[in-house]
Formats: structure tokens, C-alpha cells, sequence
């Protein structure tokens, strides 16, 4: 079920709109930011609260790339794995990140910690190579001071 | 020194600028002007008579693109696309974080010209340092009449939204981002009817980038030949140009269009790090064609460097360095595109993987002679006319380019089966 915090600020968002399921992502942004990830049920609550089907609310929830329908870990690193950051060294600061935290693109760490996904440009290519840890952009990196951020996410 | 309308105001501690330091500096004189005296037509005009062309990358005029928009029917919408993921595109964030009142003026100066009831700003996801200020800006320009009803005493009311996208590069397609602001999946729609005539919900909409709405306050104020005579060339206005790569200096600025290639590299950027040197330059973001150092001295405005082959697309250059494999960069950019291809049509569908998949056997040394002409005929087949929209044409302008000016480099690759750069 969904929360009353999270129902009111759906309902916040639909007031925006013509119709209510212009609140769709907004609303599958909301419950994932409460819960780290949009599942099934939550799938059917938003539907049932903007007046669209399941479906066409899964459909809306597997389109987009920032929208996560699996379970993931307590922090969400999103590296950037477009051209700029690709030029300034994307490929040794992954191989970095996936031996220090032994997993691949997509994959969890067994402590439930991390979960690393690839991102598309996130547009600050003039401090590339970068990539965000939940809500935070880290710019500029290199393997020295990705540990250095990594220790501040426990 | 040049004038810089676009980005004088932005504090160098990073810091967004506030409403009372943004009126200080002669902030929202222009939407007082347009709402205490002109009509909505006279703004279209002024605007018209600047020349001004979008900054998101297509460079449509302005005016032009308002001038569509029927006049009777109500609501009517304005949306502002700050979806800014072409890939090597950084510059919408700065005005964005930076001075997000020289936007909500571009706005009601857009939405009053078009007659717009609401307006929504459409951002990226992932910029939600941008998402605060905004809203906070909002918050302020609401809180001192600027938004909502009677605004600055008129009889013309407009509310203004922000809306954070899910993520996906086809959002940034005029009509996806309509299709995605509805809250569905952002597949392209039929063209026409153009959103000016059936838009969100359906009803007359414009969308217009963020850079493009932030030239609005300057030209009302100061006019159209002010305007033009920022620029060198008959397009008018400022632009900013950003470059990303292994330059000294990377960043981005504010300049005179018609600025060269040059003039940016080498005296913006500070030119190439020690020990390598320029091959290419991608200048436009993602989607644009390659130039290499022949075209140092080209001049970046719409014309010229659609001239020599290329677009001005975003003005954000990704420059190429020796010491990098072309191959390999192309093989990036088409990832881009075909995981971003939204999939309603065949040829970016099915096209797209199809390159990808090539280009990777080509990169790892295991490409052959005959992927060459396949490639030629993908870079014909998905281009412009071939698809639904211009995503593929878009992924195809640095394939086709880097076909033609790093052919050597391709086939080196295949004769000696694999990576001379690895």
C-alpha cells in the first residue's frame, strides 16, 4: 500500500495536470524514492490512484531509464558512460569500480551496500569523467578519489 | 569584452542568482514592459525582428515557430525543454543552476507572446540541483506577484510548473516530450498536426529550449539591432559554447556566434594537453558530424558550419584527440543512440543494434572488408527521410563522417585484426 505521505504527494503533482495520469512518472519517482525501486504492487496503487491500467502504468515504468522495477542496494551509483567521460577515462575508473566492489554494471554487492548501473551523459562533460551516487553528481574522478567518495556511502 | 546577456549575471561562488540580485541587474524590466504596454503580437515581432533561432540544436526561428499558434482556442501551453541528454551537452545546466529568474522571465515572455495559460518546465532527471533552484526561483517569482494571477498587475495570468523526466534521449524530441509531460512513454507522434495546432492534451503547445527562452529578456529590452549586433554573422545573438575532451581547459562559455572553431579550442579551451593532438571535432553535441582540424577556422553560426557538412546542433564540441580510436568513439556514440532509440520505428530499431554490433566486431578486430559497405548503406537507409524522427539521422552524422574521414583508421582495424590503439 502506499503511504498517505506518498498518496498526497501524487495528489500534489495530478493537480498540475489536465488529467491525472500526466502524474504517472512523477508518481513512479515518488514511491521510488521512498523505496529504492517501484514493484509490482506499487505498480498497481499508482495506477488505481491516477485512474490508468497496470499495464499502461508498467508500460510507462519500463520505458524510462531512471525508473528501476528490480530491488536494489542502499546507494545507486550511476556512471556516466557516454563519449566525454568515455574520452577522459571512463574504462579504467569502471574496471576500478568493479574490482573494488566486485560486481558488474547492473549487478548488487552481496552486502546489499551498492548498485552500479550505467547512465547516460549526465551533462557536465567539461568535468568528465563523473558519475552520481544517489542524489550526489561527483565530477573530476579518478580511481584515487573514487575510493575516497565511495567510504562516505555506508 | 563582448556583452554576455546569458550568463553576466551568474555568480562565479556557484551560487544561484536571487530574485532581488536578478532585479537589481535590470531583471524582469522586460516582462514588466511586455505586460504594461505591448501586445502579445508585439512581443512575437520584436522577437521575430531579432532573427533569434532555437538553441536546443534544430536552430528553427522563433517568432516563426510562435507565429503558428492559433489564436482562439484555450488552454494553450508552453513547454520548456531542459532534457538536456545529447551526449557532450552541458550547457542548459549552467543557466539552469545559475540564473534560473533570466528563465522564468524567458517563460512569461514566451507564454504572453503565445498566449499561453501554463506553462511547464521539462527537466532531466538526473539535474536536480537544477530541480531546487528552479522550484525555489518559482516559489520567490509566485510569492512577489511574477506568477499566478494578474502578474505584475496585468489582467494575464499564468501558472509555471516543473516536471522531472523519467530519462530516456528521445524526450528531447519535441513531440516524445509532449507524449512523456502526458505521462506516457515518450514515443514520437505524426507531424502534422505540429504541436502548435495539436499539442499537450491537444490543444496549441510550444516548446522551446531553455537557452533559447533565456534571450528573450534582452531582446525586449533592448531591441532587435542590439540583438544582432552581438553576433558576427547575420544570425543573431550570443551562444554558448562548450568543449569537452582532452583539451587544457575544458568549459564553457558565452560568445559572439560566428566565433571560430579555432578561437574556442585554442583560446578558450587553451588549446590540446601536452602530447596529443586535435584529429576531430564532434561541434554540436552527439548527433552532429564530425569536422577535423581543416575546419579550424570555420564559423560556428547555423550556415557555415552546415556548409562544410556538419550542424551547430548545441554548440558543445567533443573534440577527438590523436591518442584516441575513432572506432572506438563511434562505437560509443551508436551505444548511446541504440539503447536510447525508443523502438517505434524499424530502422532505428533494428538499424541501430545492427551497426553496434559491427562496429564492436570491427573494434575488437574481428570486423571484415564487406562490414564497410554495410555500414555505407545503414548510414544511407537511416537517414534523414528514412525514420519516424530524427533520432536516427542524428546517430547516423557521425558514423556517416567518421566513414568518411577516418576510413583509413576502419580499415586498419579489419586488415590487421584488431585495435591499434589497444
Amino acid at each position: 500500500m502506499l503511504s498517505d505521505k506518498i498518496k498526497h504527494e501524487i495528489e500534489h503533482e495530478a493537480a498540475m495536470f489536465e488529467r491525472r495520469s500526466g502524474a504517472c512518472i512523477d508518481a513512479l519517482r515518488i514511491v521510488q524514492r521512498e523505496r529504492g525501486w517501484v514493484d509490482d504492487q506499487s505498480v498497481k496503487d499508482v495506477a488505481a490512484l491516477l485512474e490508468m491500467t497496470p499495464d499502461e502504468v508498467d508500460s510507462v515504468a519500463t520505458f524510462y531509464n531512471l525508473i528501476l522495477r528490480r530491488p536494489v542496494g542502499r546507494h545507486v551509483i550511476r556512471i556516466c558512460t557516454s563519449v566525454s567521460c568515455w574520452l577522459m577515462g571512463l574504462e579504467p575508473m569502471l574496471a576500478h569500480l568493479e574490482k573494488t566492489l566486485g560486481i558488474g554494471l547492473g549487478q548488487t554487492t552481496a552486502d546489499g551496500r551498492f548498485t552500479l548501473i550505467p547512465n547516460q551523459c549526465l551533462g557536465t562533460c567539461d568535468h568528465a569523467p563523473a558519475f552520481m551516487i544517489d542524489d550526489d553528481l561527483h565530477r573530476d574522478l579518478d580511481p584515487e578519489k573514487l575510493d575516497a567518495i565511495l567510504a562516505n556511502y555506508k | 569584452m563582448s556583452e554576455k546577456p546569458l550568463t553576466e549575471r551568474i555568480r562565479p561562488d556557484g551560487a544561484p542568482v536571487t530574485l532581488s540580485e536578478y532585479e537589481q541587474a535590470g531583471g524582469y524590466q522586460a516582462a514588466r514592459k511586455a505586460l504594461g504596454g505591448m501586445a502579445p503580437k508585439e512581443v512575437m515581432q520584436a522577437v521575430k525582428d531579432s532573427g533569434l533561432r532555437g538553441r536546443g540544436g534544430a536552430g528553427f526561428p522563433t517568432g516563426v515557430k510562435w507565429s503558428f499558434v492559433p489564436e482562439g482556442p484555450h488552454p494553450k501551453y508552453l513547454v520548456v525543454n531542459g532534457d538536456e541528454m545529447e551526449p557532450g551537452t552541458f550547457k542548459d545546466r549552467l543557466l539552469l543552476e545559475g540564473d534560473p529568474h533570466l528563465l522564468i522571465e524567458g517563460v512569461i515572455l514566451s507564454s504572453y507572446a503565445i498566449g499561453a495559460d501554463v506553462a511547464y518546465i521539462f527537466l532531466r532527471g538526473e539535474y536536480l540541483l537544477a530541480e531546487r533552484r528552479m522550484k525555489e526561483a518559482i516559489a520567490a517569482a509566485y510569492a512577489r506577484g511574477y506568477l499566478g494571477k494578474h502578474i505584475f498587475g496585468s489582467d494575464y495570468n499564468l501558472e509555471l510548473y516543473v516536471h522531472m523526466s523519467g530519462g530516456r534521449y528521445i524526450c528531447g524530441e519535441e513531440t516524445a516530450l509532449l507524449n512523456a509531460l502526458e505521462g506516457k512513454r515518450g514515443n514520437p507522434r505524426t507531424k502534422p498536426p505540429f504541436p502548435q495546432i495539436s499539442g499537450l492534451w491537444g490543444k496549441p503547445s510550444i516548446v522551446n529550449n531553455v537557452e533559447t527562452l533565456c534571450n528573450l529578456p534582452g531582446i525586449l529590452v533592448k531591441g532587435a539591432d542590439w540583438f544582432k549586433g552581438l553576433s558576427r554573422t547575420p544570425n543573431g545573438g550570443t551562444k554558448l559554447f562548450g568543449v569537452s575532451g582532452k583539451v587544457r581547459n575544458p568549459g564553457l562559455w558565452e560568445l559572439p556566434l560566428g566565433v571560430s572553431v579555432r578561437e574556442v579550442i585554442e583560446e578558450c579551451a587553451g588549446g590540446m594537453r601536452d602530447g596529443v593532438s586535435l584529429r576531430g571535432i564532434i561541434p554540436g553535441g552527439a548527433s552532429t558530424d564530425f569536422l577535423t582540424e581543416e575546419h579550424m577556422d570555420v564559423a560556428l553560426d547555423y550556415e557555415t558550419v552546415a556548409q562544410v557538412g556538419s550542424r551547430l546542433g548545441t554548440g558543445t564540441m567533443i573534440v577527438m584527440d590523436d591518442k584516441t580510436c575513432p572506432v572506438g568513439m563511434v562505437r560509443n556514440l551508436i551505444q548511446f543512440f541504440a539503447v536510447e532509440s525508443c523502438g517505434w520505428c524499424t530502422p532505428c530499431r533494428d538499424g541501430l543494434p545492427w551497426i553496434e554490433k559491427t562496429l564492436g566486431a570491427i573494434d575488437t578486430g574481428k570486423g571484415q572488408m564487406s562490414d564497410l559497405a554495410m555500414l555505407d548503406e545503414h548510414v544511407k537507409w537511416l537517414g534523414p527521410g528514412m525514420t519516424f524522427c530524427a533520432l536516427a539521422p542524428g546517430a547516423m552524422a557521425p558514423l556517416g563522417s567518421a566513414l568518411k574521414y577516418y576510413r583509413e583508421d576502419f580499415e586498419r582495424h579489419i586488415r590487421e585484426q584488431r585495435c591499434p590503439w589497444k
